[in-house]
């Protein structure tokens, strides 16, 4: 089938049947079990997350989570997090890291919330308090961008050992359209913003901000759930046991590598 | 007022028909009370005579006010950034903004004395394309946290950035991760980090190193969020709240420690390093 370009990947990555984290949690584990809440303020429907078995493996598994209809989607804030969000998800993962069992998240934002309560109740610290602890997180951490990876709301749950992304999904700064909105003042010019943030699995596996792309069915992850599903599950599977297999100090000394590469420039003396 | 608000957009500098010609630059307009100051009655903190407004800083000029004369030796001071992102009329940006501002990024690293006290310093510039994040901010302070953690030395960076660099795409947001596990590294070692927030810090800056103080002091009036008030505003449909964003309200909520007047911030910053001498020993 023909290539789809940057702006229809986008399309795609925002189909409102695209399975969100719920999903993966029941098709690719077993037993799930929900845990709720950040313990301080409120629990978040658009950041899910809890207990599952992985094989034989108990994991922690975390993700943001879309409506798939009206009423839905207005519980889960259209998958766009607060603050409590990302503390439910530090505090599903500090408890993950005490049993150490391992993390996998499943991404797929708009980004994190803009609004009054949102900053009120610190978004930028909540973002950043995650980074921070992620970065020293004493178990595995393997991500997921499933659909929008959008922005710091998205890096927020995906500070890990090794992040991959479906075929098409989209991992970006901005929105295209934001960031059209931003550098040309003109929102409607996404589509040309898109072709230029290389924001594709493609582009992202290529820039190493990915480390593996997931593939999907030609229609979409949304009509064939299970091929995507079933891949996950035995790349997960393969992954694991080898991360698990690492001391502490080696998996933290990779994490740390593994972000410290980013960065293009030029020194003089 | 509205009769103000009606001129903002009038050039105060330069020549009007009918006015005499000012030379340019010797009137500045308080980015609070709108008046036009004259240049000389500004002095080196930069308040406005009228309402005490600060206006911004260049990173040159903060950082006069911080360091010890004469003690600061800068680091990294020849990284400059390419076009990662192959971003159309980036590099052209980036040479007419470097000569404009003065310097080759948006923040200046090193080390220095304040107040007697050896410590990393690191000042960001909202000259510098709104004082941006994109690689060379991200690894500037990555290597002053970690070269402080060799040298056992607290660090304190002054933010002003709207956010990552979007000229450099998701490398700008990589960036976070990477300068925040970098703080962590510098706090795991026991190390003491004062993060003190200036007009702006906004964005991907404000959701990484610049939460992450163990201390976290502020401006008085700064803006400080994570969101943009038009993204909100236009999510929200309402008006926002009197003083949304400002550092009164971040501290009101909890998110900072002290708000010190530009005058006595760096005397804040000495006690401060002085009461962590004992946990880091470079710093005696």
């Amino acid at each position: 089938m023909a290539r789809r370009n940057a702006f229809e990947t986008v399309k795609v990555a925002r189909r409102v049947k695209r399975p969100g984290a719920l999903q993966y949690f029941e098709r690719v584990f077993d037993g799930f079990v929900e845990l709720r809440g950040d313990r301080t303020f409120a629990d978040d429907a658009a950041v899910v997350g809890g207990l599952a078995w992985l094989g034989e493996t108990p994991v922690t598994v975390i993700g943001t989570q879309k409506g798939t209809n009206i009423d839905d989607n207005i519980a889960r804030n259209f998958g766009q997090p607060h603050p409590e969000g990302y503390r439910k998800a530090l505090r599903l993962m500090r408890q993950a890291e005490k049993f150490r069992r391992p993390v996998i998240t499943f991404v797929n934002t708009a980004g994190a919330f803009a609004g009054i309560g949102a900053e009120e109740r610190g978004q930028g610290e909540a973002i950043a308090k995650n980074l921070y602890e992620m970065s020293t997180l004493e178990t595995p951490i393997v991500s997921i961008v499933t659909g929008e990876g959008g922005s710091g709301g998205a890096l927020a749950l995906a500070l890990a050992d090794t992040v991959w992304a479906l075929e098409n999904s989209t991992y970006s700064i901005l929105s295209p359209e934001g960031f059209a909105s931003i550098l040309w003042r003109d929102a409607s010019r996404a589509n040309e913003a898109a072709e230029l943030m290389r924001l594709t699995a493609e582009d992202l596996l290529k820039n190493g901000v990915i480390d593996k792309i997931i593939p999907e069915a030609a229609e979409g992850a949304d009509a064939n759930f299970a091929f995507t599903a079933d891949i996950i599950k035995k790349e997960l599977l393969d992954v694991i046991p080898k991360l698990l297999a690492k001391d502490k100090r080696q998996l933290l000394d990779a994490r740390y590598a593994r972000f410290r590469k980013y960065g293009e420039f030029e020194e003089q003396s | 007022m509205n009769l103000f608000k009606k001129k903002q957009y009038v050039p105060i500098t330069g020549s009007r028909e009918g006015a005499p010609v000012v030379p340019d630059g010797l009137w500045l307009k308080c980015p609070s009370c709108r008046k036009a100051i004259y240049q000389k009655e500004l002095g080196e903190f930069k308040v406005c005579p009228n309402c005490s407004g600060y206006f911004r800083l260049s990173a040159r000029e903060r950082l006069a006010l911080v360091a010890d004369e004469g003690t600061f030796e800068e680091t990294d001071s020849g990284m400059a950034s390419k076009n990662p992102a192959d971003y159309p009329g980036y590099e052209e940006k980036l040479r007419k903004t470097s000569e404009a501002a003065g310097s080759n990024e948006a923040v200046i690293c090193g080390f220095c004395e304040v107040c007697g006290n050896k410590t990393a310093l690191a000042v960001m510039d909202s000259h510098f394309i709104m004082g941006s994040m994109g690689s060379v901010v991200g690894e500037k302070l990555t290597r002053l946290f970690e070269k402080a953690v060799e040298k056992r030395s607290p660090v304190i960076v002054f933010s002003a950035s709207g956010g990552a660099r979007m000229q450099e795409g998701i490398i700008s947001l990589m960036q976070m991760a990477k300068v925040s596990a970098a703080v962590k590294k510098h706090s795991d070692a026991g190390l003491f980090y004062i993060s003190a927030l200036t007009d702006p810090t906004t964005g991907g800056v404000s959701a990484s190193f610049a939460a992450l103080g163990d201390v976290i002091l502020a401006e008085p009036g700064a803006l400080i969020g994570f969101a943009g008030r038009r993204v909100i505003e236009q999510t929200m449909k309402q008006k926002l709240p009197d003083g949304f964003q400002t550092a009164e309200f971040i501290m009101d909520h909890g998110f900072i420690d002290k708000i010190a007047e530009r005058a006595e911030m760096k005397d804040t910053i000495g006690a401060l390093l002085a009461l962590h001498r004992g946990s880091c020993d470079g710093a005696a």
